[in-house]
């Protein structure tokens, strides 16, 4: 990297396109650096000008950017995930293929390789799985314990755009200089400046730093949200199970968080103002960061998984007609996993030099999890026993993730030995085993909570046969991508290799290159069953609500819900209050209680945030100082300036509320209900003749 | 449960990863503890056997019971015994939690077990006399200095079999993780400090050593052949080194320890007695990897420093 600066562009110069690169060294490596970058400005010129064609600026501002609704901005954190998700899945298909063909050399070279594994592990678990659950949490938990909004809305707003602002800089990456080489991890000194003097750890730490600020604010408002905002007599113990792992979610966040912005800010202090935090030199310790990142790291994969786990139990309870089982035990083991995540960061480098004993300690805390963790696949299992299943593509996700999840379950355990996790650790083993964990853990529950969910966000059903396509091409790609993944990690094969010498491996690696393909064209199906599906609209339309004869609060109001959710906040009296209801017929009732609502007015300061902190992220990786002072300066002035207006909220008039309420209760009584028979006929418009029966 | 039981399952389970891997690596040299050439990388298989044996009996019933309960209850069945509001059952939640418990408390100590007697920092108890290595990281190659041999070499770990090899580790570059799988298993080495590794060969053949640590373009490439030879051979070998040996000085370590692939390193330093992707050195000073450690401990800027250090 030519390391030139000037005042006024700090280090940016031509030679940070890769377009340079092409002209003056052409090959497959630097093509396919090109298209990649190409395709990512052809897509967003193709957004702007649909955008444009189709006067949607308008709306997209005033409906979405600046709305305070948790609806929309749960709605908007997936749509960034799928995004991303796209980007990820891509880039390890290529990855795949370059390892498929890398008994020789393969196409790429080492360090495009290296951009493509940091690339395709910082976006999964920043930009993919973190937006995605904060989605599902900002869309469905205020609607379940029967809040109008979560607590702050703005800054839910703010958490969104910074969110979004960070992997926006890591897709500006693709286009002006280069990405970091350092794995999803970033170790120093490897990312130290003397080793990486370039600017692509510098694009890690920033988007890091940015969207774990914007990450912590949401953790502290779905904390506030539970503890503050349910309805009368949702006592936390009548809170359906996904609202419990929201919370245990929101301390994960609250408290894990904040070492990993540390320990990207003292790596941060270290390139940029030659501190020796965690340099070779200088009294620098590199463990020290090791320690920090995995006490933020090992918590991550719990807050991602957790709400999933939450999705998963709402789920298998809805398809199996049936009360949860065990809610109680699910509770616990879910605190039980919240707390020990905390206690076995270690075992991400047990083989660091430290004492036997404290190795023996750490890899026991980790087997304790399975635990809680077993006692949740059980409490499933039983959940479905005894009830009556329907195999909807949610259920059949969920059927998929309890198979993999005790396979990923069974090498988490044999990692969690020390003894043999100096064997497997760094190799492939280890990789298949977090993809085992982390795809149908959580990315087959996000996808499960997508169907499950879709109507009640847009108010039409999803295609039900490609969906189970989707289902189906995602769990058996899975297999075949994965869990020869195994076999390569006991035969020795490094995490991270571009390519290798060892010609037994290429079998097991052609075979997970043609499982990636699945997994390709399951996000292909994925996006079709999306397009037809909104084609197909009028025929699956559910106004009312209630598409799957569900039991929780989010199904008693209209689909989509009105902004303000409930006409009525509801009194609850047990745990799944909508069931009950249903069954005692005495849902959709009204006692005419409406009263004015109060709703946070739009807001810019979200997406302003977003711009601002964007162009702040690429002027401190640029080193361009007046940039990163003068937007530094806006920032404070954005922030302060907008808590002097005071006028923040309107009022939708009782009369109004009455109106609208009374007009969807009228339709609904004179609709048929439909049962579950004709669940996905057009006659299911969301009203259920309920199957779930009282106590028996 | 019983014994019988357990037993059953291991040998069904070791069979069939012997299936699914073993395989696919047996010939006479090795890459994995799949294959181990030495009692501890045995061990640590049998461990990895047992562990997956034990966890089979929580991971068993999934597989059997799932498709049972979804066969059964499956909604086109109408099947009686319809439980909507079944939700809590004593005996049932004892189970479910007891056995997970039981078996953790098994793994535990055999965790505890292994964990202690496997530590690669205990020395590995034996009637023959320790090989001492002290072990360098480079980008992208190691190197190995034998201290009380006074000789060096890149590319190939030579040690006798049946005797201890006692390594010191460290690194004049950014973290690495050093493994012969066939042995033992990795451990990081770091600038500025040591770690170490006790390994002992059981057989003689030649197995792949390797770095699992990212750290950068030549990673792929940074392998070493970890030769067991009969104590002959090995003297052979100590005696082919010293003579065909370069010195390793201040000059040649600099060309070593600067980033390059182990064939560059090679056409720089190599003689034409040397074989192919190895180097050899003779050691005139001895205090040559402590050199490499302390020089990050001065309150100097480590790079410029080593020239002085090393010519000492
Ligand atoms: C969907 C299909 C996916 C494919 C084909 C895929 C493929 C890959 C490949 C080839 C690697 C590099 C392996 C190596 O180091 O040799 C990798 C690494 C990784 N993947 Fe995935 N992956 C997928 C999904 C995911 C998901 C859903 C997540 C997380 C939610 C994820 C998280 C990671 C992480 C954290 C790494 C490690 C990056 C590093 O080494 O720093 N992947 N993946
Ligand atoms: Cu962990």
């Amino acid at each position: 990297m030519n390391q030139t600066h000037s005042d006024l562009l700090g280090r940016l110069n031509l030679d940070s396109l890769p377009i340079t690169a092409l002209i003056k060294n052409p090959g497959t490596n630097e093509i396919v650096a090109n298209v990649a970058g190409l395709v990512m400005l052809v897509g967003v010129l193709v957004v702007l000008f649909i955008l444009t064609k189709f006067r949607l600026w308008r709306p997209l501002w005033s409906d979405w950017l600046t709305s305070t609704d948790h609806k929309k901005i749960g709605i908007m954190y997936v749509v960034f995930g799928i995004m991303m998700l796209a980007r990820g899945v891509i880039e390890g298909v290529v990855m795949r293929a370059q390892q498929a063909m890398g008994a020789g050399s393969g196409f790429l070279e080492p360090d495009h390789f290296a951009q493509l594994f940091s690339t395709h592990g910082t976006i999964m678990v920043f930009f993919v799985a973190v937006p995605f659950v904060l989605g599902y949490i900002n869309f469905v938990m205020p609607l379940q314990i029967g809040a109008r909004d979560v607590a702050f809305p703005v800054m839910n707003q703010i958490s969104l755009g910074l969110t979004v602002a960070a992997g926006m800089i890591l897709m500006v990456s693709l286009v002006v200089g280069e990405f970091s080489t350092g794995g999803w991890t970033a170790y120093p000194p490897y990312t130290g400046a003397r080793f990486n003097p370039g600017v692509g750890p510098d694009y890690w730490i920033w988007a890091i730093v940015v969207s774990g600020v914007g990450t912590t604010l949401s953790g502290i408002n779905f904390a506030v949200t539970i503890y503050k905002m349910r309805a009368p007599g949702m006592l936390l113990s009548r809170m359906p199970l996904f609202c419990w792992t929201v919370i245990c979610s929101s301390i994960l966040i609250i408290f894990a968080m904040p070492p990993l912005s540390v320990a990207a800010l003292l790596l941060g202090a270290d390139r940029y103002m030659d501190f020796h935090f965690f340099t070779n030199d200088l009294g620098g310790n590199m463990m020290n960061y090791a320690n920090l990142f995995w006490l933020f790291g090992h918590p991550e994969v719990y807050l991602l998984v957790l709400p999933v786990y939450g999705m998963y139990s709402e789920i298998v309870s809805t398809y199996s007609a049936k009360r949860l089982y065990g809610y109680l035990s699910l509770v616990i083991a879910t605190m039980s996993i919240a707390v020990l995540s905390f206690t076995v960061w270690l075992h991400h480098f047990f083989t660091m030099g430290q004492s036997a004993l404290i190795n023996a300690v750490f890899g026991i805390a980790t087997m304790l999890i399975a635990i809680p963790t077993g006692v949740k696949v059980y409490d499933w299992m039983a959940t479905m026993y005894r009830g009556r299943i329907r195999f909807n593509v949610p259920m059949i996700y969920l059927v998929g993730f309890l198979i993999l999840f005790v396979i990923g379950g069974l090498t988490g355990v044999i990692l969690a030995s020390p003894t043999v996790d100096f064997q497997v650790h760094n190799t492939l083993f280890l990789v298949a085993h977090f993809h085992n964990v982390l795809i149908p853990g959580v990315l087959f529950g996000l996808l499960a909570g997508y169907n499950y969910w879709f109507p009640k966000a847009f108010g039409f059903r999803l295609n039900e046969r490609l969906g189970k396509l989707t289902a189906y091409l995602w769990i058996v790609g899975f297999m075949i991508t994965f869990l020869p993944l195994y076999v390569v990690g006991l035969m020795g094969m490094p995490r991270r290799s571009y390519s290798y010498t060892d010609t037994e491996f290429v079998p097991w690696l052609v075979l997970a290159f043609i499982g990636a393909l699945m997994i390709l064209s399951a996000l292909l199906v994925f996006l079709e069953q999306l397009r037809v599906s909104i084609r197909d609209r009028d025929q699956n339309r559910v106004p009312f609500g209630d598409p799957w004869d569900a039991r929780t609060l989010e199904w008693s109001i209209s689909a989509p819900p009105p902004e303000y959710n409930f006409a009525i906040i509801p009194t609850v009296t047990k745990r799944d209050a909508f069931a009950e209801a249903k069954i005692t017929g005495q849902a959709y009732g009204s006692d005419d209680a409406y009263e004015d609502i109060k709703l946070p007015k739009n807001t810019p300061v979200g997406i302003m945030l977003c711009v601002l902190s964007g162009v702040w992220m690429f002027a401190l990786v640029w080193w361009i100082w007046w940039l990163v002072a003068l937007v530094t300066a806006l920032i404070f002035l954005l922030v302060i300036g907008w808590s002097f207006f005071v006028d923040n909220e309107r009022v939708i008039p009782a009369a109004q509320v009455r109106q609208e309420h009374q007009a969807w209760l009228a339709k609904l009584k004179a609709t048929p209900p439909v049962d579950r028979d004709k669940e996905f006929s057009p006659e299911n418009l969301g009203y259920a003749k309920t199957e779930l029966a009282g106590d028996a | 449960m019983g014994l019988k039981m357990v037993n059953r399952l291991r040998i069904f389970a070791s069979s069939a990863i012997v299936v699914l891997v073993g395989v696919t690596v047996a010939h006479a040299e090795s890459n994995s503890f799949m294959s181990p050439m030495g009692p501890i990388a045995a061990e640590q298989k049998a461990h990895f056997l047992k562990i997956i044996a034990i966890t089979m009996i929580a991971i068993i019933p999934v597989f059997v019971l799932l498709p049972f309960i979804l066969l059964k209850y499956r909604r086109s069945k109408k099947s009686v015994d319809y439980r909507p509001n079944w939700g809590f059952s004593l005996p049932l939640e004892i189970t479910m939690w007891s056995i997970p418990i039981a078996i953790i408390l098994v793994l535990s100590f055999a965790v505890w077990k292994a964990t202690h007697a496997l530590d690669p920092y205990a020395a590995i108890k034996s009637d023959n006399p320790t090989i001492n290595v002290q072990v360098v990281g480079l980008d992208w190659k190691w190197l190995f200095l034998y201290p009380d041999l006074g000789i060096g070499s890149v590319g190939e770990l030579a040690f006798p079999v049946d005797h201890p090899v006692s390594m010191t580790l460290t690194t004049d570059t950014v973290m690495q993780s050093f493994m012969i799988s066939a042995l033992a298993g990795q451990i990081y080495a770091m600038a500025g400090m040591t770690t170490k590794l006790n390994v002992i060969a059981s057989e003689p053949g030649q197995m792949q050593g390797e770095n699992t640590q990212y750290n950068g373009a030549g990673f792929t490439g940074q392998k070493f052949v970890a030769n067991a030879m009969e104590p002959a051979d090995f003297e052979n070998w100590v005696q082919a080194v010293k003579s065909n040996g370069i010195a390793l000085d201040a000059d040649s370590y600099a060309v070593l320890s600067k980033q390059s692939t182990r064939a560059e390193a090679h056409a720089e330093l190599a003689t034409a007695d040397m074989p192919k992707d190895m180097i050899y050195f003779t050691l005139s000073d001895t205090k040559l990897f402590d050199g490499i450690v302390h020089k990050y401990h001065g309150g100097m800027d480590g790079q410029t420093e080593i020239s002085q250090e090393v010519s000492q």
